[in-house]
C-alpha cells in the first residue's frame, strides 16, 4: 500500500477542523498497519474499516468548510432499520455483510435497462470528495466528507425516455444478510424516489464511500444516494433496482405513516413534523452542553436548489 | 422466613435499596463528564433525555408492582420502601425534564410552553409530572396523617400517571414501538392485578375457587 500523500478537499482545513483531521489520518494509520501486520481485530473505530480500501478521488463542488463530523460519528450513528432500529445497531450488525458481488437491475422507462455488476455501475465516473451537511428528519445533523459522482450522470447512461418523470430505488431485500428485515417494522424492501428533476441536479449524488475509504457496510455499501437538500431517510443504501416511472413512485416512510413523512422531505424548518419541530437541530459530535442550531432552509442548499419547487406547496407536499 | 423482618434488617435494607437508586445517576453523571472513557455517546443530550425518562418510568412500574409483590408473597415490609421507590421515580422524570427544558431548549419559556401546547406527547408527559408534584410534596408521614382517608384517594393519581407516562413514551418513538410495548405490558399487568383484586373483592361469591388465601382472609375479616 502506497502511501496517499493527495490533499483532498476536506482535508484543506480551518483550525477548528484540525482535531477531526487528525483522527482521520490516525485511523488511516491504523488502517494501513493492520494491513501491513495482517492484524483484524484491530479496536478501530468500526472494526471493518481497517479493510476498507482507499479510493482514487478528486476534488468535487459544492462542499462546505464546516468541520466533518469524526469517522467515528460518522460510521457508528446512523439509521438503516435492514440492521435494526438503534442508532448503533447498523455498525453493530453490519459488519458481516458481503457486498460482492452486487448487481443492481435497472429498468422502466429508458433504453438502456438490464443488470450491472458494480464495476460497470461505478467504473466509467471520477470519484469525487464532496462535504456535505446531513440532516436527518429527528432534528439532528452531521457533517460528511463523501465520495461518490453525479447520479445524473449515471442516470444518462441508462437512456431514459420522455415517459420517464421520476426514478425509484429499492434496498437489497434479503433478511438472511440483513437481519432488521426479519421483523415488518417498514414495508421491505425499502423504497425511494426522486423527480427526474431531483436526480439530474448536480448536487445528487450516488455515494461510494466515505472519508475517501469506500464505504463502510453500516453506511450504506455499497452504493446509496445523498441528496443533502432532504431529510436523511430519502438516501436509500445498498441499492438493487434503479426504476424509471412515469407515476410518482411511493416512499417506505411515507407508506408506513403518510400523515408524517412525504414524498419530498425537503429540508424545511418552517414545516414541523406532527410530533416535533423542524426549526434547529442539534450537531452530532458537539458537547453536551451546546445549543442546538438554526435548521436552514433546504439544508442551506436553497440557492442550488429552489428553484426545482417553484410554485410548490411546500406545506402541503412535505 | 422473609415473612417478617426486624426493623434493623429494614433499616440496613432501605440504606441498601436507596444507594441502588442512586446507580443509574452515577453512571449518567460519569459517562456526561467523560471519566473512564464512559461516554454518552454521538447524541448526548438525546440519550440524557431517554435515560432519565426510561429510569423514571421503570421506577414508577416498581413503585406499582410493591402492592402485587406484596399480596402474592405475603412480604408486607415491602410496603416500607414503595415511598422511597416513587420519589426516586419522581426524581428521574424531574431530572429527564430538567435535562430537556434546560440542555435542550436552554430555559426557553416560549419554545417549552410552545412544545407543551403543540406537541401532545409533550402534553401528556408534562401533565404526568405535574400531577407527580403532589404525590412527592404529601409523601411525608405527617402528610399521610393529616389526609387520612383522603390521602389514599389522591395517591390513586399514580394510575393515570403511569398510564400517561407509558403512552408519552410510545408516541414520540418514531416507528419501532416494541420497547414502549414493553412498558405497556407490565403496566397491564400491574394494573390487571389491581383490577382482579377488586373485582374479587367486589364479588367474593363468584370466585370461591380460584380465591387465594390472602382474599379469604380479607373476606372474612370483613364478614366478621
Amino acid at each position: 500500500m502506497k502511501p496517499d500523500n493527495r490533499i483532498r478537499s476536506w482535508e484543506i482545513t480551518s483550525e477548528a477542523n484540525f482535531v477531526s483531521r487528525r483522527r482521520f489520518i490516525r485511523d488511516a494509520g491504523l488502517a494501513v498497519g493492520a494491513a501491513l501486520t495482517g492484524a483484524t481485530a484491530l479496536a478501530l473505530p468500526g472494526r471493518a474499516s481497517a479493510s476498507l480500501r482507499d479510493l482514487e478521488t478528486v476534488p468535487g463542488p459544492f462542499s462546505t468548510d464546516e468541520t466533518p463530523n469524526s469517522w467515528e460519528d460518522v460510521t457508528t450513528y446512523n439509521n438503516f432499520y435492514e440492521f435494526g432500529t438503534g442508532k448503533e445497531d447498523p455498525y453493530r450488525n453490519a459488519q458481516e455483510f458481503v457486498t460482492e458481488p452486487w448487481t443492481v437491475k435497472v429498468g422502466g422507462e429508458c433504453d438502456k435497462p438490464g443488470k450491472y455488476d458494480y464495476a460497470d455501475i461505478v467504473g466509467p465516473h471520477a470519484l469525487e470528495d464532496r462535504v456535505y451537511r446531513h440532516r436527518c428528519v429527528e432534528a439532528w445533523s452531521m457533517v460528511v466528507p463523501w465520495v461518490g459522482f453525479p447520479l445524473g450522470d449515471l442516470l444518462k447512461r441508462f437512456e431514459p425516455n420522455s415517459k420517464a418523470k421520476y426514478v425509484r430505488f429499492k434496498t437489497l431485500f434479503d433478511p438472511d444478510r440483513m437481519p432488521g428485515q426479519r421483523r415488518a417494522v417498514l414495508r421491505w424492501p425499502y423504497v425511494e424516489g426522486l423527480t427526474m428533476a431531483e436526480a439530474m441536479h448536480p448536487l445528487t449524488l450516488m455515494v461510494v464511500g466515505v472519508y475517501g475509504k469506500e464505504l463502510p457496510n453500516q453506511n450504506g455499501a455499497p452504493l446509496r444516494l445523498v441528496i443533502p437538500w432532504k431529510y436523511g431517510f430519502k438516501g436509500i443504501k445498498s441499492i438493487v433496482e434503479i426504476e424509471f416511472t412515469s407515476r410518482q413512485p411511493k416512499n417506505s416512510w411515507a407508506l408506513a405513516t403518510p400523515r408524517e413523512y412525504g414524498f419530498y422531505a425537503n429540508v424545511n424548518p418552517e414545516v414541523d413534523h406532527p410530533r416535533w419541530s423542524q426549526a434547529r437541530e442539534r450537531r452530532i459530535g458537539a458537547s453536551v452542553f451546546a445549543e442546538k442550531q438554526p435548521t436552514l432552509m433546504f439544508n442551506g442548499y436553497a440557492e442550488q436548489v429552489a428553484s426545482l419547487y417553484a410554485g410548490l406547496d411546500l406545506r402541503k407536499n412535505y | 422466613m422473609l415473612q417478617t423482618l426486624s426493623p434493623g434488617t429494614v433499616r440496613a435494607l432501605k440504606v441498601l435499596v436507596f444507594l441502588l437508586c442512586l446507580v443509574p445517576l452515577a453512571v449518567l453523571v460519569l459517562e456526561t463528564f467523560g471519566v473512564g472513557g464512559m461516554a454518552l455517546g454521538a447524541n448526548p443530550v438525546e440519550e440524557l433525555i431517554h435515560r432519565n425518562g426510561k429510569w423514571g418510568l421503570k421506577f414508577l412500574l416498581i413503585t406499582l408492582a410493591v402492592t402485587p409483590l406484596r399480596r402474592l408473597t405475603g412480604w408486607n415490609w415491602l410496603i416500607r420502601f414503595r415511598r422511597m421507590l416513587g420519589l426516586f421515580a419522581f426524581f428521574y422524570i424531574l431530572l429527564h425534564f430538567l435535562v430537556y427544558a434546560g440542555l435542550d431548549q436552554r430555559f426557553d419559556l416560549a419554545v417549552i410552553f410552545e412544545d407543551i401546547a403543540e406537541r401532545p406527547y409533550i402534553t401528556i408527559g408534562m401533565t404526568a409530572l405535574v400531577l407527580l408534584i403532589p404525590l412527592a410534596v404529601t409523601s411525608t408521614r405527617g402528610m399521610m396523617r393529616r389526609l387520612g382517608r383522603r390521602w389514599q384517594q389522591l395517591h390513586r393519581l399514580v394510575y393515570p400517571i403511569a398510564i400517561l407516562g407509558v403512552w408519552h413514551f410510545y408516541w414520540q418513538v418514531k416507528l419501532d414501538t416494541l420497547e414502549a410495548l414493553i412498558y405497556a405490558a407490565v403496566l397491564a399487568a400491574l394494573l390487571g392485578f389491581r383490577l382482579a383484586h377488586w373485582w374479587r373483592r367486589r364479588a367474593p361469591g363468584r370466585f370461591s375457587l380460584s380465591r387465594s388465601g390472602h382474599d379469604r382472609t380479607a373476606h372474612a375479616r370483613r364478614s366478621v
